[in-house]
């Protein structure tokens, strides 16, 4: 049933009634996701493009039983509103907002511990372009068109170069079974170790595709967990090989500050790890479509 | 955001760190008269730029004169100090510290970072301090002692004080070195830094604690509610190609190739210069125009690309999602009416209506050489490139 969502998944966005809250909402309702109400507050008990208003996420829940939120409020109000979503039992929360301060997302973590494990919400992003589960829901900010169903889950750090990969994979025929962008900021909800083992227990998921960058510790620990526990083929790409240390590279978290960092480091675990390399951003494609061959043949 | 060395320790002394006793100088003159100020016979002359290891690039300088500080002052001011950390573009030096000598009795590591894997500010601090970290963690590892502070709660005295213990300190220093400590946390917090690193925090002979240099950077992202550190920003010490982008709201950075790179998206913008690479080119530049890659952004983004006069061809790669291609061709080809671009140009553009952006370009009438693939992309803008540098060369 992929991960995370699908066609019945309840969602709220919070931040609706915003410009991007609003336009997002429409794209995401055209592409078929169940979207069930929006959060403003001050604005509860209006309308916006059909969808109600509430003043409270715990309010937006009561009245439609929401499960899932997408948040699109502004930095400085961002890290409230993920964690009003938690306190208002929202099982996956998806933060599109960029630009989030560092200690605040530390606050929000730290909050997110206040729930037993199974209570607890699954965060995504911030700083990210959401999820989808082609054919079926859009949480989030990507072109539906660029996907095809399928089998095959990416989870990744940028938006655009993922929608590089889904789109040299659809022209190879190559579906995706659910895309999950866990954005590019140093603090972020989900890591990529997080979401592998989410593919690896989806039954509609055969193989999966990584695409980290330079900077932070979760390629290695993803590496390091598939090494022995992931059954499925993974197959990654790390960008930011011209990247020089200690340059910021766009995303806040894209810096190299530690052994390790370096894309070439980073490629160098995964591949001891036994992690099938995509050796240029070109070669998505046709690197996935070799491993499924592959696959294939040993079935 | 990186601030200087006397702005960091400013900000510290409010906050329980003692520091030397100093002042600032813009010419030789002030810092001569600093050092009636400070008093003493033996001054320190430090060169103010955003970069450790100024010492052995000739920016500390100990004199024992007014004359001597004077003259350092001259040798300072107005050149460019090239360190390991500034590349070879070098930083400006426009301020001067001058500051008391200490009598050093020994030298303390004392760091604060956000640490990635605990999610949480990590304080790092070492007996074996006056090198860098890296170089500690290489030759004295064991002497690495490590806290995480729980933000739910801030940091503890208990913390603090056992670092202090850690460090092998005095019983009669242990009190001062646990409310340095607890100030470093409380201006980290409070300020919304990024790292703070006193290195080395010195026990002196008479039994003091003092920082004798401190560096501190800051989120950027939380500059919003800290405009008491946005006014500490020194342009200055930027590279003007990056000041210029980002007064722009372009996210972009500056590196030593050839071909200017304009790309939405920071993760595409990463995997395009690799691409570039690959192919045999050397970017220029790491530039992310975002998500909504307006006409207006475009040419924007242009115009940064082509302040950086080392350019010499320009590799445009948009994947459009929201925005259709269509528009984003538009938008080149506005940029180029506007901006005029006298260097080849090859443009990429996927996702959304992209038949119709590639026939707007190609009906455009402008040279402009369009790639289908990624791989293209970046083949043709190196081949464009060397044919470029060819014709100049000739």
């Amino acid at each position: 049933m992929s991960v995370l969502l699908n066609r019945n998944t309840k969602v709220i966005v919070q931040g609706l009634t915003g410009k991007i809250g609003s336009f997002h909402a429409e794209d995401m309702k055209r592409y078929g996701t169940n979207v069930v109400g929006g959060v403003t507050p001050g604005k509860g008990g209006q309308s916006q493009q059909g969808i109600p208003v509430f003043n409270t996420v715990k309010g937006a829940v009561r009245e439609t039983g929401a499960e899932a939120s997408i948040v699109f409020v502004p930095p400085p109000f961002a890290a409230d509103s993920i964690m009003e979503a938690a306190d208002a039992g929202i099982k996956l929360c998806v933060c599109i907002t960029d630009g989030i301060p560092s200690q605040d997302m530390m606050r929000v973590k730290r909050y997110m511990l206040r729930y037993r494990r199974e209570d607890r919400m699954t965060l995504i992003g911030p700083n990210c372009a959401g999820v989808i589960t082609p054919g079926q829901a859009l949480m989030g900010i990507m072109p539906g068109s660029i996907y095809l169903p399928g089998r095959v889950g990416i989870v990744g750090r940028s938006g655009t170069l993922g929608y590089e990969a889904a789109s040299q994979m659809k022209a190879l025929g190559i579906g995706v079974s659910t895309s999950v962008g866990i954005g590019g900021d140093p603090i972020n909800g989900s890591s990529f170790k997080d979401i592998l083992e989410l593919f690896e227990k989806d039954d509609e998921t055969d193989a999966v595709v990584m695409i980290g960058e330079i900077g932070g510790p979760q390629e290695a620990e993803a590496a390091e967990w598939a090494k022995t526990n992931m059954k499925k083929p993974l197959i990654a790409y790390i960008a930011g090989l011209s990247a020089p240390k200690g340059k910021r590279m766009g995303h806040a978290g894209a810096i190299i500050s530690a052994f390790g960092e370096s894309a070439q480091e980073k490629v160098e675990i995964l591949r001891d790890a036994g992690v099938t390399i995509v050796a240029t951003p070109a070669s998505f494609g046709p690197t996935v479509a070799g491993v499924l061959a592959e696959q294939r043949k040993a079935a | 955001m990186d601030i200087h060395e006397y702005q960091a320790k400013e900000l510290l002394s409010r906050h329980s760190v003692h520091i030397p006793r100093g002042g600032l100088a813009y010419s030789p003159e002030q810092a001569a008269y600093r050092t009636r100020e400070i008093g003493g016979d033996k001054w320190v002359v430090k060169a103010q730029i955003h970069s450790g290891a100024r010492g052995k690039a000739g920016g500390i300088r100990i004199c024992k004169s007014d004359k001597e500080v004077s003259d350092a002052a001259e040798a300072m001011l107005g050149r460019k100090l090239v360190t390991h950390q500034t590349g070879p573009r070098g930083k400006l030096v426009s301020r001067l510290y001058i500051e008391e000598t200490v009598d050093i009795r020994q030298e303390i590591y004392l760091g604060f970072v956000l640490d990635r894997k605990a999610e949480r500010v990590m304080i790092v601090a070492s007996a074996s301090g006056g090198m860098e970290i890296e170089e500690i963690a290489e030759r004295q590892p064991d002497s690495i002692i490590r806290a995480i502070v729980d933000p739910g709660v801030g940091m503890q005295q208990f913390q603090a004080r056992e670092i202090a213990f850690g460090l092998g300190l005095e019983n009669s220093l242990i009190g001062k070195a646990t409310d340095t400590i607890m100030g470093c946390y409380q201006v980290f917090r409070d300020y919304d830094a990024s790292m703070l690193e006193i290195n080395p925090l010195v026990v002196t002979r008479d039994g003091n604690l003092v920082a004798l240099d401190a560096k501190m950077s800051f989120d950027e992202n939380a500059l919003f509610r800290r405009p008491e550190i946005s006014e500490l920003r020194d342009k200055s010490q930027e590279d003007p190609r990056e000041t210029f982008a980002s007064d722009r709201g372009l996210s972009y950075v500056g590196l030593e190739g050839n071909i200017g790179c304009i790309i939405n998206g920071a993760g595409l913008a990463m995997a395009t210069m690799d691409m570039i690479k690959i192919a045999g080119g050397e970017p220029a530049n790491f530039l992310d125009i975002g998500g909504g890659a307006s006409p207006e952004r475009v040419a924007k983004a242009f115009r940064a690309v082509l302040a950086d006069k080392n350019v010499e061809t320009i590799l445009v790669n948009i994947f459009a999602g929201i925005n259709r291609c269509d528009w984003v061709a538009e938008g080149v080809l506005k940029a180029i009416h506007e901006v005029g671009v006298n260097v080849p140009l090859v443009v990429r553009l996927a996702g959304t209506n992209v038949e119709e952006g590639r026939r707007i370009l190609s009906a455009s009438g402008q040279s402009i050489i369009v790639a289908d693939t990624l791989a293209e992309a970046a083949e043709k803008a190196v081949s464009a490139m060397r044919q470029a540098s060819l014709k100049k060369a000739s």
